[in-house]
């Protein structure tokens, strides 16, 4: 007991130093970290979004759209591929329930040769990293009466929502990037879906709008044979042509040729601006020159006529074709206010989502309640402390003393391990250091206690304290253990602000192993050696 | 040189076994009110679990008006709108359910913002969809299950197996109580309720853990006491160490409960419960119930030849 050889002395005092390094920056307020130099510890635990304020939002990807879209494609692909061997066939059609399209060869003949062409359509997944799994992204079958069925495979799905959420995290952060908000986070979470958080609150509705909107931009022409309100009351357009409405309120009725002319991925450049003549907001933009080309040719083609810019299926404006735009750019008035300008100039320069994303958990904290929860969060923790601390002397006497000491240096362990880990601190969080200061002084109880017993048992001062140290040692660790276990259960299971309890909760179990047991036995090892008392003030 | 107080008199001998008619009634009773409250009032499902949204909003200056809320809200046709005071009496808490679809839903939150309006300050919006609140359950369930589990498959490990069963007995004991009581309180129950209840489940095992070491090393020590008697020693002897040790949280936690903020009280509410309900099912159900499940003396026997089974000795 008397003896700690000094490496392990001189081991706890550098953690101890360590850590008292690691929790001081936490004391400054954030400004005053930035001029300490990188060589000195600075960082400061994260506060989680509940208690700095933000906004925390999950989407999900819309996997229907995205098999919707993949199936239209496929069709396209396969009729093509048909076309180009000569093979006639009959009923192609998609079937979205099965994520499959099927086609019926007319001739028996063609049939093998059919299916081989169409096999050129499915592409090996590289799932292994070496390409070698042999799984494809479509399953291609030749079934009875001459049909073949493609069908999309679950490895092949994942691939392409992997893909699309890939996209989608590069287009968001573009967007909010643009946008110029302070560091956003965006991740993956799961199969189909992204989380987004931004730290402080700004204009929430607004950063929501530019996540919300597809952005995916068309130019169509506006069929002049068709009459908008007839269409609209009968619901029946014209073939070829679909019903759209106005982005706006107002909620104009449209019919639109459903050829798409130029497309938001042929555009290179989208500024905000203002209108020459009017001063009224607007958006230019520049094509690029397979974009430039085809819209030069399709006003040259319809001069007279109007045409509708789409923005994820609503009309924005249907401006009427004066000339041929030849330069490959334009601009695009709609009743825009600044802001609406400005977001619509960043929808467009990130570019389309791949498909839609649903929002299907959000919540934001305003400042005010963040700063009241810190508040409150901390005077809490300063009473447990104070009171938790006031007890252990009245119960322990000298010895409670020194297990106040262990309690402080495990709540400055805490913040240390926080800030070093760069783990998040909540509200939740705080409760859990809070409950830590409760729980760790366990482990000195247990010890505590024994060494009552032992004393009674009629053991000199430096055995007692001994064989209570020592005997405690298995039981602490088993009461520990079961803590932890729980709260990794809560760490997997938990997100955002309960996950934060289940960190400080663990991280504080584990420090207080070492604070409650050998920081505080080195105190009174140290405390026998010079004292050399005939009894134990316990 | 001062020393401590001895809070429990050294030579306490309380007969805990001796009572176990009584406390495994208390027990019974407690149980059956839970099951019976969780069939008649239910869980009061926050919107983690639900779907639904939540909105804090504090009114600027004066004194929020519920009355006027409540009709101007409730006239919006998106079902029922709970509110209700939170804290402060310019803190109002409202509530909107489940709208069904995820669209549906912001629709209504943007009713509700536009009624309100930027007289007041937005302290918080969550919403929640039917996705993820399905999910929430899902997860906690297996949350509560995965946790009761790896716990009996440590403590059969470290003790025998009586010793396992009786500790998922007293947990499951605890878990039940503290969902009665959010019953009968009709507390939200939401992922910080989940939370004290896993919190609750590692906590009260702890001290379960602690009397049940002090049982195996007297078994290793007195061989010829009776098996209740032994229990009772054991009890005794670790009870000053689980009073002190449950005062120091419960101490912690009630500074939680009372200046912690509001946001998660109800997690406090459970954890105050849980430390209290902990503490006596270690002492009055989980120990008890290894007199009745058959603990056998020859672990002791066969321990002073061979060390307990996981390496690790329980006592030198």
């Amino acid at each position: 007991m008397l003896q700690f050889p000094r490496w392990k002395v001189v081991l706890i005092l550098l953690v101890v130093i360590g850590g008292v390094a690691y929790a001081l920056p936490n004391v400054f307020p954030s400004k005053t970290m930035a001029d300490v130099p990188d060589w000195l510890p600075h960082k400061q635990v994260n506060l989680g979004l509940d208690l700095q304020g933000g906004a925390h939002l999950l989407y999900e990807i819309d996997e229907k759209q995205l098999v919707d879209d993949w199936l239209k494609t496929l069709r396209g692909e396969t009729r093509s591929a048909l076309r180009d061997d000569r093979i006639g066939y009959t009923n192609l059609q998609a079937n979205p329930k099965t994520k499959s399209v099927s086609v019926r060869i007319r001739d028996n003949s063609d049939f093998d040769k059919a299916v081989s062409a169409l096999k050129e359509l499915s592409v090996p997944i590289d799932t292994s990293g070496f390409g070698m799994s042999g799984e494809r992204n479509i399953s291609v079958q030749g079934g009875e009466n001459r049909t073949v069925t493609l069908t999309i495979t679950d490895a092949g799905l994942t691939q392409r929502i992997n893909g699309a959420i890939e996209s989608s995290i590069e287009t968001i952060r573009r967007r909010i990037d643009a946008f110029g908000t302070s560091e956003p986070s965006i991740q993956r979470q799961g199969r189909d879906r992204i989380l987004v958080q931004f730290p402080g609150i700004q204009d929430v509705q607004r950063l929501k709008g530019l996540i919300n909107e597809t952005g995916k931009l068309d130019f169509q022409m506006v069929d002049p044979s068709a009459n908008p309100q007839e269409v609209e009351a009968s619901k029946r357009p014209p073939a070829g042509s679909i019903l759209t409405y106005s982005a706006d309120d107002a909620k104009i009725p449209y019919v639109l040729k459903d050829d798409v002319l130029v497309s938001g991925e042929n555009l290179v450049d989208a500024q905000p601006g203002f209108d020459g003549r009017t001063g009224e907001p607007i958006v230019s933009f520049r094509f690029d020159s397979t974009g430039a080309k085809r819209f030069a040719r399709a006003t040259q083609e319809n001069v007279g006529l109007p045409f509708a810019i789409v923005l994820d299926g609503k009309v924005i404006s249907a401006p009427r074709i004066q000339e041929p735009i030849l330069g490959g750019s334009g601009q695009i008035s709609g009743n825009f206010t600044v802001e609406e300008a400005n977001d619509l100039a960043i929808l467009l320069r990130s570019g389309a989502l791949p498909a839609k994303l649903t929002p299907i958990e959000e919540r934001t904290v305003g400042a005010s309640l963040g700063a009241d929860s810190i508040a409150s969060g901390k005077r809490a923790a300063v009473i447990a402390v104070i009171a938790v601390a006031v007890f252990m002397v009245l119960a322990y006497g000298l010895f409670g003393l020194f297990a106040d000491l262990a309690l402080l240096l495990n709540a400055i362990l805490i913040f240390a391990a926080l800030s070093l880990i760069g783990a998040t601190l909540t509200l939740p969080g705080i409760a859990g250091i809070v409950l830590v200061i409760g729980i760790s002084v366990d482990s000195n109880v247990l010890i505590f206690e024994r060494i009552r017993e032992e004393v009674r048992a009629g053991k000199s001062p430096l055995a007692a304290i001994d064989a209570g140290y020592s005997r405690a040692m298995a039981t602490i660790i088993d009461s520990n253990v079961t803590t932890l276990i729980s709260t990794l259960v809560l760490f997997w299971l938990g997100s955002g602000p309960v996950r934060g309890f289940a960190v400080t909760l663990c991280i504080g179990i584990l420090c207080s192993m070492f604070t409650a047991v050998t920081f505080s036995r080195m105190i009174v090892a140290f405390w026998l050696r010079w004292t050399r008392p005939q009894v134990v003030p316990i | 040189m001062f020393r401590g107080f001895s809070f429990v008199p050294p030579d306490t001998k309380v007969d805990f076994v001796g009572m176990r008619g009584i406390s495994f009634f208390v027990s019974a009773l407690m149980m059956v009110l839970s099951l019976v409250a969780l069939q008649t009032y239910g869980l009061n499902y926050g919107i983690d679990f639900e779907g639904g949204t939540l909105i804090e909003i504090s009114t600027k200056s004066q004194e929020a008006d519920l009355a006027e809320l409540r009709s101007s809200l409730n006239a919006l046709d998106i079902g029922e709108v709970q509110i209700q005071r939170f804290g402060a009496p310019n803190d109002v808490l409202i509530r909107i359910q489940e709208q069904g679809t995820e669209k549906a839903q912001a629709a209504s939150v943007e009713k509700v913002k536009g009624v309100l309006g930027d007289t007041v300050d937005y302290r918080r919006v969550e919403t929640v969809g039917p996705t993820v609140s399905s999910e929430l359950i899902y997860m906690g369930t297996i949350a509560v299950v995965v946790a009761m589990l790896a716990i009996l498959v440590y403590v059969w490990l470290r003790f025998e197996w009586q010793f396992a069963v009786a500790a998922i007995a007293a947990l499951t004991h605890d878990v039940v109580g503290a969902i009665g009581l959010f019953c009968i309180l009709q507390l939200e129950f939401n992922l910080a309720a989940l939370a004290a209840i896993l919190t609750i489940i590692g906590y009260s095992l702890n001290d379960t853990v602690v009397v049940f070491d002090r049982i195996r090393e007297n078994l290793r020590k007195y061989r010829k006491l009776p098996m209740a008697d032994l229990i009772d020693l054991a009890i005794n002897e670790t009870l000053s160490r689980t009073l002190l040790t449950h005062f120091t949280t419960f101490l912690a936690v009630l500074a939680l409960y009372l200046w912690g903020g509001k946001v998660i009280e109800n997690f406090n509410i459970a954890m105050l419960f849980g430390i209290i309900v902990g503490a006596y099912s270690s002492i009055f159900v989980a120990a008890p119930l290894l007199l009745i499940l058959g603990m056998r003396r020859d672990w002791g026997a066969s321990s002073t030849t061979k060390r307990p089974k996981s390496g690790m000795p329980a006592s030198v």
